[in-house]
């Protein structure tokens, strides 16, 4: 198992010393040298002239069994509405399901408000509803067990959920106690034509090389996408779905957590993850007061406000307002990059955007490689004109 | 208490840059480090043993150069470090990780506590600590940014969701996830330099786990890299000309016509 080198082969050409992600390797006395860390990733494999570098083949594909069927959407609720990931995930789930010729399930866990006819004229052929009064709180311990039951019952072939706090800390507990694969925050599903796997591509070490990942043998092949990354469906208000209620047992299904309170993050009035418009602020900015213009121009266009991670390192504006590798990944439809030079690992929590407009007084400032449009220019003349033809 | 502290070696990115040219990245002369949300745990672990007595105890898979980060831990308070590192556990996915860790809690047990950092900075998946959780059959708080309290077995915790904070009571042993509000990590004391100078970091393999080759590493993972490519950055950005006022008054017509504003 692993990597191996044909020293016999190797000239110390050098190709595969740049593209190891983990920068492992080295050309010494010209061949080939690695230290330790390898993933096996291939990528030097891939651009070796002399095929000096084997890697141990993936192994071998087994034919999609015809038992596992279906692909399956976590819809999530929060206080009885849908979140807005839930709807993003049908429309992907729906293509998904297309391209396999399957059908697309959606499972809702909630309280009282049933959201069935949504999830329906969106794109799932059958929504699996638990309607329980201890959903309303989406009690984690139980979203676990619970969606365990369903899938050993049911045995969809995919499973995808929303990467918000809920999904990303009880999907994993799903994935192993099902002893199966899940791939996090995935930027693109797809299904390979050949074996009908779901082929997930997620930015992966620091978000600077991306990687397709497969689960191969076991079942169900299970992801997490992060709000924003896919999009919304237009609704087809006659589409016909099928509604099928689980029962839910209080007696065999419990708990060891318990939720004591809640308290709302009032401050922000728009969701940075969900917002339409991001303005966002840098290292640019120069000190903690200078964030009110920013806030300003975010007011006029009914935007939320964001941060690289330089200003909340500072203690300039909180955590919750980061973006990037570490903060939060965004996809609104405008971006406004203001006083941010554009590291890779904030690159990677935003270039997915729509439209990426950076004001930056560096005209080399990589922000400028992924932006739409670029003002090379002060911010601090900038955005008081741009809150000027705003208002105006 | 028994605190069972979780670490992962990870390549210092602050320093990652792209060579423009080949659109590659340049890594050379990259220090590992500690990941920074382990700090945050291994901190909040010290400060656990301090409050209520007992042991920490350092926990990481990796290559052997992590022994070096398993010093550091003991410096900074850690009372034992143990490092599980064999071939067989490369090219782990988060399943076979959660998995191999797993083990060796199994054999550290009994354990009160264990804490992981919320995500590592170069995989950044955040999984492995609830699949690790769900391996070992107990209760599981992610980012947790508070423990107000620990008594009688039962852990109080307050921890951020998206909408806002949670305040979570749980039953021990449990698995918590921190993130970086929880404290400031401390720098390492002279005492615990010296510590960490002498202390023997004992280093578990596939035999000392007792498991079996095939649950581990890449031949254990679920999942399988396929793929790996650097994304394609190709400048399109339209530059705006003329003075700033110009320029301002393009863009604003721009978002206007493609209906942005």
């Amino acid at each position: 198992m692993g990597i191996q080198f044909n020293l016999d082969n190797c000239t110390g050409c050098g190709n595969c010393v740049p593209v190891c992600p983990f920068g492992l390797l080295e050309i010494i006395d010209d061949t080939v040298k690695l230290s330790e860390g390898c993933n096996f990733c291939g990528v030097c494999r891939d651009v070796c002239p002399c095929e000096a570098i084997l890697i141990e083949a993936v192994t071998e594909v087994p034919v999609v069994n015809d038992d596992l069927r279906g692909v399956w959407v976590f819809a999530e609720q929060w206080r009885g509405v849908l979140k807005s990931v839930a709807y993003e995930l049908v429309a992907k789930g729906r293509e998904l399901a297309d391209t396999l010729g399957t059908e697309l399930c959606a499972v809702y866990f909630g309280s009282g408000s049933d959201h069935t006819d949504e999830l329906i004229t969106a794109g799932a052929d059958k929504v699996y509803l638990v309607d329980e009064p201890v959903f309303a709180e989406n009690q984690e311990d139980l979203c676990v067990s619970k969606l365990v039951e369903i899938i050993k019952e049911h045995k969809p072939a995919i499973v995808l959920a929303g990467a918000t706090s809920l999904g990303r800390s009880f999907i994993p507990r799903v994935a192993a106690i099902l002893k199966t694969g899940l791939t996090a925050d995935c930027t693109g599903l797809d299904i390979d034509a050949e074996t009908g796997l779901m082929l997930q591509t997620r930015p992966t070490f620091g978000g600077n090389v991306m990687a397709t990942i497969i689960c191969p043998v076991s079942r169900p092949q299970m992801a997490t996408v992060r709000p924003r990354v896919f999009k919304k469906g237009i609704p087809d208000k006659n589409r016909q779905g099928q509604i099928t209620k689980v029962d839910f047992d209080k007696t065999r299904l419990t708990s060891k957590t318990k939720l004591l309170n809640f308290v709302e993050d009032i401050k922000e009035k728009i969701k940075l993850d969900e917002a339409d418009i991001v303005v966002a602020g840098g290292r640019g900015l120069g000190k903690a007061d200078n964030f009110t213009i920013l806030a300003e121009l975010s007011a006029v266009m009914g935007a939320a406000l964001g941060s690289s991670r330089p200003p909340v390192d500072e203690g300039w504006i909180g955590y919750s307002h980061q973006i990037g590798q570490t903060g939060k990944t965004v996809c609104p439809k405008l971006y406004i990059a203001c006083g941010i030079s554009g590291s890779v690992q904030h690159m990677a929590g935003m270039q997915t955007s729509d439209c990426i407009v950076a004001i930056n007084d560096d005209p080399s400032a990589p922000i400028f490689e992924i932006a739409t449009y670029g003002i090379v220019g002060d911010l601090f003349k900038v955005v008081p004109m741009m809150i000027e033809k705003l208002r105006g | 208490m028994n605190l069972i502290v979780c670490l992962k070696q990870v390549p210092g990115t602050t320093k990652v840059t792209i060579d423009p040219q080949t659109n590659t990245l340049i890594r050379q002369g990259i220090e590992n480090i500690i990941n920074p949300f382990d700090a945050y745990a291994l901190e909040e672990g010290v400060r656990l043993r301090e409050q209520h007595g007992g042991k920490v105890t350092a926990l990481s898979m990796g290559p052997l150069q992590a022994k070096k980060m398993m010093r550091d831990a003991i410096s900074v308070g850690a009372d034992e470090a143990v490092l599980l590192s064999d071939c067989a556990f490369a090219g782990a996915d988060t399943w076979a990780t959660a998995y191999t860790i797993a083990q060796a809690i199994d054999r550290l047990k009994p354990y009160d506590l264990v804490i992981c950092g919320r995500q590592t900075i170069d995989g950044d998946t955040g999984q492995v600590a609830p699949e690790l959780a769900a391996m070992l059959d107990v209760p599981f708080v992610a980012c947790v940014s508070q423990v107000e309290d620990i008594n009688d077995g039962v852990i109080r915790v307050k921890r951020m969701v998206d909408e806002g904070y949670e305040v979570i009571e749980t039953s021990l042993p449990a698995v918590i996830s921190v993130v970086k509000e929880i404290n400031v990590p401390r720098l390492p004391s002279l005492r615990g330099l010296t510590r960490a100078k002498i202390a023997t970091i004992p280093v578990w393999t596939v035999g000392e786990l007792g498991v079996d080759e095939s649950a581990v590493g890449l031949a254990g993972s679920f999942t399988k890299v396929i793929k790996v490519f650097f994304p394609q950055r190709i400048s399109q950005a339209e530059m705006l000309s003329g003075d700033l006022e110009n320029q301002v008054a393009t863009l604003v017509n721009r978002l206007k016509e493609n209906k942005l504003i």
